[in-house]
């Protein structure tokens, strides 16, 4: 077992479950609860699977109006809420607890309306982040922010934490591409904040609720920001003897003024599984790899890699290759996406996801190393190295409970060190209940409690998503 | 007036808002004051200025980011931004010519402070979405940070962007972390004359809705576009449609062609090159079709779609002259001198076809009877009044400068 502490339940709720399961289902339809314990079993955990919590019972409500009466009967009784996407949150942002609700909103994943004259479209909040760019591909159009698990993570969830991708450097994070929301408070009342124009009226709601991680409401429903794509995109992969080498030619690209639209970094051991498991092409006798990424019309393309290929061999790139047709592209994304899911078949691992300022590369790379090594975990390293967000792997056994939480502790290390060299300790994942007690390592308490009078203001009674994001001291003392 | 303090460090104005909150009295907050003549008069018991907090704190040009301290010139951070060939992407309009002041004295908390962002925001996004990381001081007097300096962070609320904006009524900003950008290596602009509203609005969207990276959507009026410094323009003597391409110099070539071979329909096209187009998207940037002017300024938000009709149903009331920015999504609207500078009837117009409206420009008595930022619903309203109270209880911090009641 991980050594994060987690919330009791409140024994009293606990008890009442058959009641709380009987009213629930007088208020939504009776087959959207579920009450029996394989059912629950499904939503124990997400993908910081480590830490499990049966839920007091499961609710899939299929309109924001039985969002809100589940809501306001939760409120009035004090009972715990869980908002649930498709459960792919890597920092347990998703955990349940055996006191609360878990409010599933995968059913609601329809497509209300898609306008491409103002450029938006609006969807409910349980429609998967990929689901969004293929309903708008047949006018040529996406949505932009694209995390590694878009063919399963809901755009709720991506709203909840924010969240990335490795085309960000150019078209932002979902909170850059987010217009408007329809979102329940935890007393039941339906707000919509926004719409389908540029900017919002008054304080920026929007932008507070984005990134709060399920704490302030639950949104049901989205208006987001869809571009047209571009004519082609091409990537191409550039070696390197040294990480430094390579960090040194991503400062070189973004200061010659090109702002290609993904640079991604992965270190040796990054390029060796990725490569196995998808036979993406890369090289494999270097020790650091980007992939840079282009858009525009094949000439465009053309005239702007070189530029790029001529930096990288200035900063002493060994090999450069740029993909020659559309299985070439496909295969090098196809091993970058893949990198979670090819590192599980090799090991199970603990992801980090630290930003740290990108001249701060090769000294973080060694110290991860050493940092590791006193730990006797390997580790691979995969970076988002235009916005300097850093992922590092580190493998052990998950058959070993001590092996767990020493990987816990190293993964601390790690995200200290980040904050330490001037970045923060989630760039892109949330922090959950992973790096919960991490905070103040990053921030006095004085920030902290300033964030959480926010929370009061939309949920006075700390029922929604509890246990996550604030260290427990400074929640038991507010 | 009251005199302005302008304190030295952080220290000394967290000990003013402190004071000032434990005495119950009122605090006006500014900058450099460009933007003072936007929103409700405040009755401030005393005035306290960023200006003498400046500097520039931290400058990486490899990796986008620039620090300052809030009473930093905008024209400071511009000026250091260029020597590494950068610049700010959301482009800050400069309200202060417009309100009958000076170009180019807006602090840096100022622009972030009221989210005013320019004609690149369609593309590039707005001062909301450059924000990093701030420093600042809430009505308590407490100094507190959110976000950092790196350009991916979601660690904890993102307190730097509800702070966008807020007009300096939920926190002081004393030290903002922005997003830099490269200046593109050319800058072309396609420019139609005497376009129909509704028309030029259909060719701006279609224009957004091909590949090329259009980064400026704007049509004037006729009356607007004869106010233009650029002489070319004005000596048209008629409605201008605009299209910015910015990109590496191949590229802006080939998408200029592509627009004009595209929307060659449209009537013939005009060209501005590299610094005449420069120069036009700076002019556009401290809104000098506004400036001849006095009478009542609205800033109208609404689908670029709709636009044209918002502003027809308007005129259906009163004289009007609007520039659309954002391809529609932004109308600037100058109306007569009235009791309400025909708040009433644009709010109904608003109503009925969907957005916001904001009034910009208007005599202080004016200003002091209706409402100038846009009213909002009860659910968005009682978390806004939430939102006040968790940053500043006490009310000290610009009291009643967007809400007559906060």
């Amino acid at each position: 077992m991980g050594v994060i502490p987690l919330i009791k339940a409140e024994p009293g709720i606990v008890a009442r479950r058959e009641q709380i399961v009987a009213a629930l289902r007088r208020i939504v339809n009776p087959e959207a609860v579920i009450a029996d314990e394989v059912g629950r079993r499904a939503f124990e955990t997400d993908a910081l699977t480590a830490y499990r919590r049966l839920p007091l019972a499961v609710v899939l409500p299929g309109t924001t109006e039985e969002v809100s009466e589940v809501l306001s009967f939760c409120q009035r009784n004090g009972i715990k809420v869980v908002a649930r996407g498709a459960g792919t949150s890597l920092c347990g942002g998703a955990l349940p607890a055996e006191d609360a609700v878990v409010l599933g909103l995968s059913r609601m994943n329809k497509v209300l309306e898609v306008d491409t004259d103002n450029r938006f479209a609006r969807v409910e909040a349980g429609i998967t982040n990929l689901a969004i760019s293929e309903a708008v591909a047949r006018h040529g159009f996406f949505y932009a922010p694209d995390p590694s698990s878009q063919l399963a993570c809901t755009l709720g969830g991506n709203i909840a934490m924010n969240s990335g991708g490795a085309h960000c450097l150019k078209y932002g994070v979902t909170t850059n591409n987010v217009l408007g929301l329809t979102m329940v408070l935890m007393n039941g009342e339906v707000v919509e904040l926004g719409g389908p124009f540029v900017e919002q009226p008054g304080y920026d709601l929007l932008g507070l609720v984005v990134g709060s991680e399920g704490q302030l409401g639950v949104v049901t429903e989205a208006t987001v920001r869809i571009l047209k794509k571009a004519e082609a995109a091409r990537p191409m992969l550039i070696g390197f003897d040294q990480s430094a080498d390579a960090g040194a030619c991503v400062a070189g690209i973004i200061g010659a003024g090109v702002i290609p639209v993904a640079i991604e970094f992965m270190d040796k051991p990054a390029i060796h599984v990725c490569d196995d498991f998808a036979h993406a092409g890369y090289p494999r006798d270097v020790e650091a790899m980007l992939i840079v990424e282009v858009e525009g019309s094949d000439e465009e393309n053309e005239a702007s890699l070189e530029r790029i290929a001529a930096i990288a061999r200035a900063h002493g790139a060994r090999h450069v290759k740029v993909a020659e047709s559309a299985e070439e592209s496909a295969a090098i994304w196809k091993g970058r996406k893949s990198a979670f899911g090819a590192m599980g078949h090799i090991s199970d691992y603990l992801c980090m996801d630290g930003t740290i300022p990108l001249g701060a590369l090769p000294e973080v790379l060694t110290r991860i190393g050493e940092i590791c090594a006193r730990y006797g975990f390997r580790v691979a390293n995969i970076f988002h190295a235009g916005d300097g967000n850093l992922h590092p792997l580190i493998l052990y056994d998950a058959n070993n409970p001590e092996e767990l939480e020493k990987a816990e502790a190293c993964g601390a290390e790690i995200l200290k060190l980040c904050v330490e060299v001037g970045g923060c300790l989630t760039g892109e994942h949330g922090v959950g209940i992973e790096k919960r007690e991490l905070m103040p390592y990053q921030f006095d308490d004085i920030d902290l409690v300033q964030q959480m009078r926010l929370k009061e203001v939309f949920d006075p009674d700390w029922l929604l998503n509890p246990g996550k994001v604030f260290p427990l001291r400074l929640r038991n003392a507010a | 007036m009251p005199e302005i303090a302008r304190p030295v460090d952080v220290d000394e104005l967290a000990r003013i808002i402190a004071t000032a909150a434990a005495e119950g009295r009122a605090l006006e907050i500014m900058g450099a004051g460009s933007k003072r003549a936007v929103g409700r008069p405040i009755a401030a018991d005393a005035i306290v200025s960023t200006q003498n907090l400046r500097g520039v704190t931290l400058y990486e040009p490899a990796e986008l980011v620039i620090s300052a301290y809030a009473g930093t010139p905008l024209q400071t951070i511009e000026t250091e931004l260029a020597k590494h060939n950068q610049r700010l992407a959301f482009e800050p309009i400069d309200l202060g010519p417009m309100l009958g002041g000076e170009a180019g004295v807006a602090t840096i908390g100022g622009v972030f402070a009221t989210n005013l962002s320019g004609a690149r925001r369609i593309l590039s996004g707005g001062a909301r979405d450059h924000i990093l990381g701030v420093r600042a001081i809430n009505g308590r007097g407490e100094a507190f940070k959110s976000g950092g300096r790196v350009m991916k962070n979601v660690t904890g609320y993102d307190l730097s962007r509800g702070l966008v904006g807020s007009w300096g009524t939920l926190a002081v900003l004393t030290e903002i972390t922005m997003k830099a950008m490269p200046n593109a290596e050319e800058v072309r602009t396609l420019v139609i004359a005497g376009l129909p509203d509704e028309i030029a609005i259909e060719l701006m969207c279609a224009a957004m809705g091909t590949p090329y990276e259009v980064s400026g959507t704007v049509h004037l009026q006729k009356e607007l576009a004869e106010r233009l410094e650029n002489e070319r323009l004005r000596g048209a003597a008629s409605a201008i449609t605009a299209l910015r391409i910015e990109n590496l110099s191949p590229s802006v070539a080939y998408r200029i062609a592509q627009l004009k071979r595209r929307f060659s329909a449209y009537g013939e096209t005009a060209e501005l090159d590299h610094h005449e187009s420069i120069a036009f998207w700076r002019e556009l940037q401290r809104l000098s079709f506004l400036t001849p002017s006095r009478d009542p300024v609205w800033r109208i938000s609404t689908r670029p779609t709709t636009a044209n009709r918002v502003v027809q149903a308007i005129a259906g009331y009163m004289e009007c002259r609007a520039a659309y920015d954002w391809s529609g999504g932004l109308i600037w609207l100058e109306v007569p001198h009235s009791a309400d500078a025909g708040a009433a009837e644009i709010r109904r117009v608003i109503a009925t076809l969907g957005g916001h409206a904001t009034l910009i420009r208007a005599r202080p008595e004016v200003r002091a009877s209706v409402e100038v930022f846009q009213p909002l619903e009860a659910g968005p309203w009682r978390l806004t009044a939430g939102l006040k109270a968790a940053f500043d209880p006490a009310n000290v911090l610009n009291p009643g400068r967007m809400y007559a009641e906060l």
